[in-house]
């Protein structure tokens, strides 16, 4: 793909926790690109912050949460040069703006398709409600839309499962109203918070096969928030690694998976067993735990796991971002002095 | 090894004496479905439909499957967890001595069970928040009066805490003080306290980070070394089947489609179910190794168990269905060759089919 300008750009995001425990630095100067039409794929543990970057960007951070720092760039019309780009975190997050900017410019899917929907409203009814809310449109309309929406996602039989309410279908079938519902818009962007996690892996199959189409078909950009690094390789263009909030590594998928060089991206890839390398396979678990975040080692906050661990550095100063090849950007005191 | 293939000509006879620990015939287990004020049951799920396996001394067999297949009820049919509703389990203990679980009393049950250890899927919910990782731990040692000092018990617990590789002096600890890793690493010793020579591992590392659960499986595999021990590993993961595994038994809706050594089913699987099943795993792409292969997608989702389609279960979502699908169900037959090991597989056209594994 040729350069695209961006669609979202998101500079040094801090998104932070307060609690009677402390302050939770739970993003912590996190910066990216996505372009029209690009995948990113961002990928870490529990903990890591990966969802509550994704919760910055619609601005629907839970309670207790705040962004302190940064900006979120978003430019839905990057063709026009003179429509200058909106700063989300500037945004009153129960405003009109971001209302508007919400489902029907940046949309998301969930995990949990079950809790995401209302249980006591149809799908159709509550597909077409955000139609209706941000399209000018009749009730009628938006049923035939919605329709339109659900064949479009492979629904079988959309004129009746429209009626149904969420608990009437099976995993797959939600998921699958579920990418309707975020889809009814034609959103320009869309974040997709661990969309095959929920679901058995012929299910998952299905899932990936229709975001891949979809997002070749309608050329939105897509942003994909998991822990398996498996999704993100069959989706996505390129890949975040984080890691207690940080970014500790992002290159194109490609170039990531076949010349890791944060210790931790390398460890990830290393502990999971892969498929069709027979019982022999050596797996090499990464040592320790993700460390409490209210209480985050000095330095680099991987160096108590990190097998590469210089003394005297690591555990001291946070290591500055380096860009070792061209958008192959990484967080470690190992690449530093060249 | 041989294994009866049929139901029908299952003759005791034909079952030799090898050393299995574990033997399960025609094992079923359906639940009743009740509706109305009068609970009048009007129809049964069948979780568990007729399903023969054994398990050979030392070995991991690998029961995989989607949600809904019947594993996890297998998994726990087997160990008298829950009440079979019909076929016979059949356990050999460490010194020989075979015993039909199925028919035991509560007592002698009891008795046999310590024999068994299990573990569960979610660390946080199977143990008990309110008893210190000493009293968790030690729980089978008191309930089954096996310890008479205190000291002694300290001294069980805090063996078992190293060999799962936990530092012993956190024994007074509550669980909420541990992560997911070292709860699970908790939740293995305790299954390890009676030293069992079978082990049920239920989705042992499905909720855990992905870095911790590379360190809870190669702690399984050097567990079983250590302790010859045998497991019956349930699991949705067809990676971790590969890396923990020794035979694998593929479930669809109750029944199962195949069965034989894992890597042969990884190489070559004979049932298209496994074929799909295989090829769904997502993989990590690293360019031009031409790993990538064409993906099977399935029709549909997982049939319901309470209403079995007809002939194959199978046949609604199988790419390859045949007229007879739709009608006649196809029996769980072995396709090796004598001198082999057995390669079970329930499909009218698998000797036809030339399905796709992952491996070369």
């Amino acid at each position: 793909m040729t350069e695209q300008p961006a669609l979202l750009r998101v500079k040094n995001l801090a998104t932070q926790f307060f609690s009677q425990e402390g302050v939770l630095d739970a993003v912590d100067g996190v910066s990216f690109e996505v372009r029209r039409g690009e995948a990113l794929g961002i990928a870490g543990e529990s903990g890591c912050g990966k969802s509550v970057t994704a919760q910055s960007i619609l601005r629907i951070v839970p309670k207790h949460g705040r962004i302190v720092d940064g900006e979120i760039l978003w430019q839905p019309n990057p063709l026009q040069p003179d429509s200058a780009p909106i700063d989300l975190v500037k945004l009153n997050d129960r405003g009109q703006e971001i209302r508007r900017i919400r489902g029907a410019e940046i949309a998301m899917v969930f995990q949990e398709p079950m809790s995401a929907f209302s249980m006591v409203y149809t799908i159709g009814n509550q597909i077409a409600e955000v139609i209706r809310l941000h399209q000018r449109c009749s009730e009628q309309e938006a049923r035939e839309r919605t329709i339109e929406i659900l064949r479009r996602v492979g629904m079988p039989r959309p004129e009746q499962t429209i009626d149904a309410y969420p608990f009437a279908l099976s995993g797959g079938m939600r998921q699958r109203a579920m990418i309707a519902m975020a889809l009814s818009c034609h959103p320009a962007l869309l974040i997709a918070d661990e969309p095959t996690t929920a679901v058995d892996v012929t299910i998952q199959a299905q899932v990936l096969e229709l975001m891949k189409d979809l997002q070749r078909e309608m050329g939105m950009a897509l942003i994909v928030i998991t822990h398996d690094l498996a999704v993100i390789s069959e989706l996505c263009n390129r890949v975040m690694i984080m890691y207690l909030g940080k970014d500790v590594e992002s290159a194109p998928a490609k170039e990531l998976f076949t010349n890791p060089r944060h210790p931790y991206t390398v460890g990830l890839l290393r502990s999971v067993p892969e498929l069709g390398e027979g019982r022999t396979q050596e797996i090499a678990p990464i040592a320790g735990t993700v460390p409490n975040p209210y209480q985050r080692p000095a330095g680099c906050s991987f160096h108590p796991r990190c097998p590469e661990c210089i003394p005297g550095l690591c555990d001291v100063q946070y290591p500055p971002q380096v860009e070792v090849s061209k958008g192959h950007r990484v967080r470690c005191h190992l690449y530093t002095e060249e | 090894m041989q294994q009866p293939a049929v139901a029908d000509n299952l003759q005791p006879a034909q079952i030799p004496a090898g050393d299995n620990v574990l033997e399960v015939r025609n094992l079923r287990k359906h639940f009743p479905i009740v509706r109305g004020f009068f609970r009048r049951t009007v129809g049964h799920v069948k979780a568990v439909d007729d399903i023969n396996f054994h398990v050979a001394r030392g070995e991991t067999l690998a029961l995989v499957g989607e949600s809904g297949c019947g594993k996890t009820t297998t998994g726990r049919c087997v160990m008298r967890a829950i009440e079979p509703t019909g076929g016979q389990v059949l356990f050999r203990k460490g010194d020989g001595e075979e015993v039909a679980i199925t028919q035991l009393d509560r007592v002698t049950l009891r008795s046999v069970q310590r024999h068994m250890g299990m573990i569960f899927q979610d660390p946080f919910s199977s143990l008990n928040p309110r008893l210190t990782v000493l009293e968790i731990i030690g729980e089978p040692f008191v309930t089954r009066k096996l310890i008479k000092s205190r000291r002694e018990l300290e001294d069980r617990v805090a063996r078992l805490l190293q060999s799962v590789r936990l530092d012993p002096s956190y024994m007074r600890r509550y669980p909420h003080a541990f992560s997911g890793g070292q709860r699970q690493r908790i939740a293995i010793a305790r299954a390890l306290a009676l030293d069992p020579d079978f082990v049920v591992a239920d989705e042992p590392v499905s909720a855990l980070d992905v870095s911790v659960q590379a360190q809870i499986l190669s702690l399984l595999r050097e567990l079983q070394a250590d302790l010859n021990l045998t497991y019956l590993f349930i699991t949705h993961n067809l990676s971790v089947v590969e890396y923990i595994s020794d035979r694998v038994a593929v479930m669809y809706v109750g029944q199962i489609v195949e069965l034989g050594e894992t890597a042969a089913i990884f190489r070559r699987p004979r049932h298209p179910y496994a074929e799909a099943l295989l090829s769904a795993v997502p993989m990590i792409e690293t360019d031009g190794s031409g790993r990538r292969r064409e993906r099977i997608i399935l029709e549909g989702d997982v049939a319901d168990p309470s209403n079995v389609p007809a002939g194959c279960t199978f046949h609604p979502r199988c790419p390859y269905v045949q007229e007879i699908c739709r009608t006649d169900a196809p029996d769980l037959l072995n396709l090796a060759a004598p001198n082999e090991h057995p390669h079970y597989v329930r499909c009218h056209f698998a000797d036809e089919l030339d399905l796709q594994g992952v491996t070369k």
